[in-house]
This record gives C-alpha cells, sequence and structure tokens, in this order.
C-alpha cells in the first residue's frame, strides 16, 4: 500500500514538473525562420538547383561524356554529344527534368570535368509541368561554379585545335621514339 | 448608457449576447490555441491571416465549407450526418445554465448542474454514433473507446461534484456562486476540483485523453471518414467543451464572478464580473492547452484503471468526508 501511494504521487509529481518544464518553453524565442520573408541560411554544400559551369576561359566545360546521365538514380538527365571543329566535344542538347530529380548529387560526384554542379539554390517550383524541364541554356552558367581554376583541356592529354600533345599543365613533351638519346 | 446595462436573466440581450460571445470565442480558440501550442513548442504558430493571424480560423473555416462534402456510401447515412450535429448542440445547450455575472446569464434552472451532466451526457452520442455510422474498423474502435471513458469518466465527475453540491445547498448554479461569496470551494473541496478537472479533460476527450482519436494508433478514431464541415462540427464541438469546461471550473470552484484579494470594481457588479469570470476562463483555457501541449497519452487500460480505482474511490471519499464535515458542523 506504501509503495502504491509512494509510485502514484511519483507519477503525479511527474506530470506537475513536465507541466512546469513546458511553461517555461513559452518564454523562449521561437527557432522558427519565417521563410519567405527572412532567408534561411544556405550552405554552400546544399544540393539544389543544378547548373552547368564553364571554365575559366569561358567554354563549355561538359565534354558529354554521358556518366551523369548513367549515374542519375531517376534518368532525368539526357544529353547528345557533338564536336567543334577543334575537336572540343560538348553537348549538342543537354536537358534535366526536375519534376523527377531527386537533387541527390551523384551526377556532380561522377562529373570528370566539373561541369555539373548543385548550387543552393531551392525556389524552382513552377505551374506548369513542362517548365520544369530545362534545356542547356537554362542550365549554363556563365562562370565556373565551385571550383573556380579548373579546366579539363588544360590538364587532359586530348590534343584539340589550339593545344597540341604535351602542352597540357604538368606534362611531359611527348617521347621521340626514334632518338636513342635519353 | 445607464439603463443598457440593466440586464435580466433571460432577457433577448442577454441570450443574443452570451450565444454570439460563446461563437466568437470559440472560433477564435481555434487559432488561439494552434498559437499557444506553437509557443509552447518553441514555434510561432499560424501568424499569416491577418495580425499575429488571427483570422485564421475564419480561413480554416472557409476551407472546411468549400470542401468535398462526401458521406461514404458504406455508411448509415442519416445516422452519420446527424451524429456530429449532437455535440454542438449539447455543448451549446449547456451554457444556458451558466451564470456570468449578477444578472446576466439565459436561465436559472434549479437542476442547473444536473442539466450540464445531461448535456455532457448527450455529448458522448456523437463519438459513439459517429465511430458507429462510419462502418469502418477504425471508426468503430473509436467510438467504442470514446462510449467507454465518457461513460465511466461521468460516474465520478458527477460525484465529485456532490461536495460543492453540499456546501453550496443547492443544484442552481447561479446559488452556488453566491455561496462562494466568503470562500471559494477550491480550499476546502481541493479533492472534487482535482478529480472534476480530469474527469472533464476525459469527458471533452481533450489531450492527454484524446484516445477516441487517438491519430497515433487510430489514424482518427470516431471521425476518420469525416470530411469538410461535418468533420467541423466534431471539431468546433470539442472546443465548445474546452470553452465550456473552462467556464465550469471558476463558477464551481474559483467563485464564479467573484473577484480574488476584493479587486472587484465597485458600483460596476456586471463590468466586475464579466471580467473576472472571464479572466478565470482565459486562465483555464490557457492551463488546457499547456496540458495539451505537455502531457503524452495513456494507454487504454491505465486509463480505465486510473479512473475506476483511483478517481472513483477519491471523489467517494471526498463526498463522504464533506459531508460528514457538514453534518457535524451540524445545523
Amino acid at each position: 500500500m506504501y509503495d502504491f501511494l509512494k509510485s502514484q504521487l511519483y507519477i503525479i509529481w511527474s506530470q506537475v514538473v513536465t507541466l512546469w518544464l513546458v511553461f517555461l518553453h513559452m518564454f523562449k524565442k521561437a527557432d522558427t525562420v519565417e521563410y519567405p520573408d527572412v532567408m534561411p541560411h544556405m550552405f554552400s554544400r546544399w544540393r539544389g538547383r543544378i547548373i552547368l559551369s564553364r571554365d575559366p576561359d569561358g567554354e563549355e566545360r561538359c565534354v558529354a561524356c554521358n556518366l551523369c546521365a548513367v549515374a542519375c538514380p531517376v534518368d532525368c538527365i539526357a544529353l547528345q554529344k557533338t564536336e567543334d571543329e577543334n575537336g572540343r566535344w560538348y553537348p549538342e542538347f543537354f536537358r534535366i527534368n526536375f519534376s523527377r530529380c531527386i537533387m541527390c548529387g551523384f551526377c556532380e560526384e561522377a562529373c570528370p570535368t566539373n561541369a555539373i554542379q548543385l548550387t543552393p539554390d531551392f525556389e524552382m517550383a513552377e505551374y506548369v509541368r513542362q517548365d520544369m524541364v530545362w534545356e542547356k541554356k537554362d542550365l549554363l552558367i556563365n562562370g565556373t561554379g565551385k571550383y573556380h581554376d579548373y579546366n579539363f583541356y588544360k590538364i587532359a592529354g586530348k590534343a584539340i585545335g589550339g593545344k597540341g600533345k604535351g602542352e597540357a599543365r604538368n606534362e611531359l613533351p611527348p617521347i621521340d621514339r626514334r632518338s636513342l638519346l635519353p | 448608457m445607464e439603463a443598457f446595462f440593466q440586464f435580466v436573466v433571460g432577457s433577448p440581450i442577454n441570450i443574443a449576447l452570451i450565444l454570439g460571445a460563446v461563437l466568437f470565442i470559440t472560433t477564435m480558440l481555434i487559432w488561439f490555441e494552434r498559437r499557444m501550442l506553437g509557443f509552447f513548442n518553441e514555434r510561432l504558430g499560424p501568424n499569416r491571416v491577418g495580425p499575429g493571424g488571427i483570422f485564421q480560423s475564419f480561413a480554416d473555416v472557409g476551407k472546411l465549407i468549400t470542401k468535398e462534402d462526401w458521406v461514404p456510401p458504406f455508411s448509415d447515412k442519416f445516422t452519420f450526418v446527424v451524429a456530429p450535429l449532437i455535440v454542438p448542440i449539447a455543448m451549446l445547450l449547456s451554457f444556458a445554465v451558466i451564470p456570468i455575472a449578477p444578472g446576466v446569464g439565459i436561465m436559472d434552472l434549479n437542476i442547473g448542474l444536473l442539466w450540464i451532466f445531461a448535456m455532457a451526457g448527450l455529448g458522448a452520442y456523437s463519438a459513439m454514433l459517429g465511430g458507429l455510422a462510419s462502418n469502418n474498423k477504425f471508426a468503430l474502435l473509436g467510438g467504442l473507446r470514446a462510449a467507454g471513458q465518457m461513460i465511466s469518466y461521468e460516474v465520478f465527475m458527477g460525484i465529485s461534484i456532490l461536495g460543492v453540491v453540499i456546501l453550496g445547498d443547492s443544484f442552481n448554479m447561479r446559488e452556488i456562486v453566491e455561496a462562494q461569496k466568503d470562500q471559494w470551494f477550491i480550499f476546502p473541496q481541493f479533492i472534487g476540483f482535482v478529480v472534476f478537472l480530469i474527469a472533464g479533460l476525459a469527458e471533452t476527450k481533450r489531450w492527454p485523453f484524446d484516445l477516441p482519436e487517438g491519430e497515433s494508433e487510430i489514424i482518427s478514431g470516431f471521425n476518420t471518414e469525416y470530411s469538410g464541415m461535418k468533420f467541423g462540427l466534431f471539431f468546433v464541438g470539442e472546443y465548445i467543451g474546452m470553452l465550456l469546461l473552462s467556464v465550469l471550473l471558476p463558477v464551481l470552484f474559483f467563485g464564479g464572478w467573484y473577484a480574488p484579494f476584493g479587486l472587484d470594481i465597485p458600483n460596476y457588479p456586471i463590468i466586475s464580473g464579466v471580467f473576472w469570470l472571464c479572466a478565470k476562463t482565459f486562465a483555464f483555457v490557457v492551463f488546457f492547452i499547456l496540458v495539451r501541449a505537455a502531457l503524452v497519452r495513456p494507454r487504454y487500460d491505465q486509463l480505465m484503471n486510473y479512473g475506476w480505482l483511483i478517481m472513483l474511490p477519491l471523489s467517494l471519499l471526498n463526498l463522504l468526508v464533506t459531508g460528514a464535515v457538514v453534518l457535524a458542523q451540524g445545523n
């Protein structure tokens, strides 16, 4: 009987303490960020709207290798490779269907040239579903995105117009196989 | 101007003002509760419609009215439509016997308290019939829980209040308030107050006794199949019930319209009375919202055990002791 009363009183006491502690929360500042009025702080690694960036020379970084389209788990990326007169590869069209995209960032991880990047912008709502399909002109930006110095063709060994073999950064000239000199 | 305040119980202006005030306050309660819950949870709550979100309730009602009014084809259609009407009507009728201030009230029934219990008992039918008529497993479970909970808690809700009746020597609410002129009944009837508070919470199906709804277990309980304004009527009924309970507790235990510490406004008994009753009611409304924010729902067997094994003996004991003391003081 004593134990029973004691446990019952303890239960009642714990309820009273709960009420008091919750009441104290009334005088604390709300954590809410009133979003449309106040912009929330977005972190630079936030996975939001997808962009295609340009290299420091202002050329398209994308080499249309299709790795992003392969990595995409929801198949929302479609592109077609073509080649310009200098031998540079670039996408003829590049289409992302944002009504499918789940912002997983796999395309960014798969991209060998840092062309496709996810940005901290999330305000992409549209009234018409077809407006969620973004073409290359919508995706391509006039900047380098998160990686300012990277230029794929200046590092890769591939020869294009204006840059021959062995002229890339950190690259030695090709070995003359017919010479015996070291 | 002075003549305007010559209120008599049951005059048309009284009825119109009290009914209007009750409906208006109930509407505002829907917004107020959400806002207060927000503050208790360190959120902001609805603050978009009007200054501080004060018109949120009207937006809600507009939304509910324009929604599709769907009656499930597998339900018992007549009962399904009638069930949500019962609880707001019963709860509104209960306000008829509440004395607001000297000369302000709708009627002075000499069985006022019994009237309130009768109406509260009718309110239980709403959830029961709603759950039964929906012809849905979860609704049936919710209705079952509502029936069991409300019937068993009504037992000692009635008994807990008998101490007040003994002390006030009347079932008439106005005479009960007038008997508290010198001493509020909270002091001699503290146990009765606690039991009545808990039973009242269970009776209005409010948190933490919202087992008939029990979102986490049985979807939404008895109102699972309800949509649009029929759901809204259940909702409004619950809020009128909360307001009724918040006004009953001051009337029965906290001296009704009498001011604490002699702080009443002299020469204006009606203004003073209305003000103090509203202030006390407001305090209880905030307390009930706090209870909703803080306490967790018990299991159904815990609820029943608690009711029958603790609250019922406690209220009987309270009744016996009160009776014995009144007899011993003798007159």
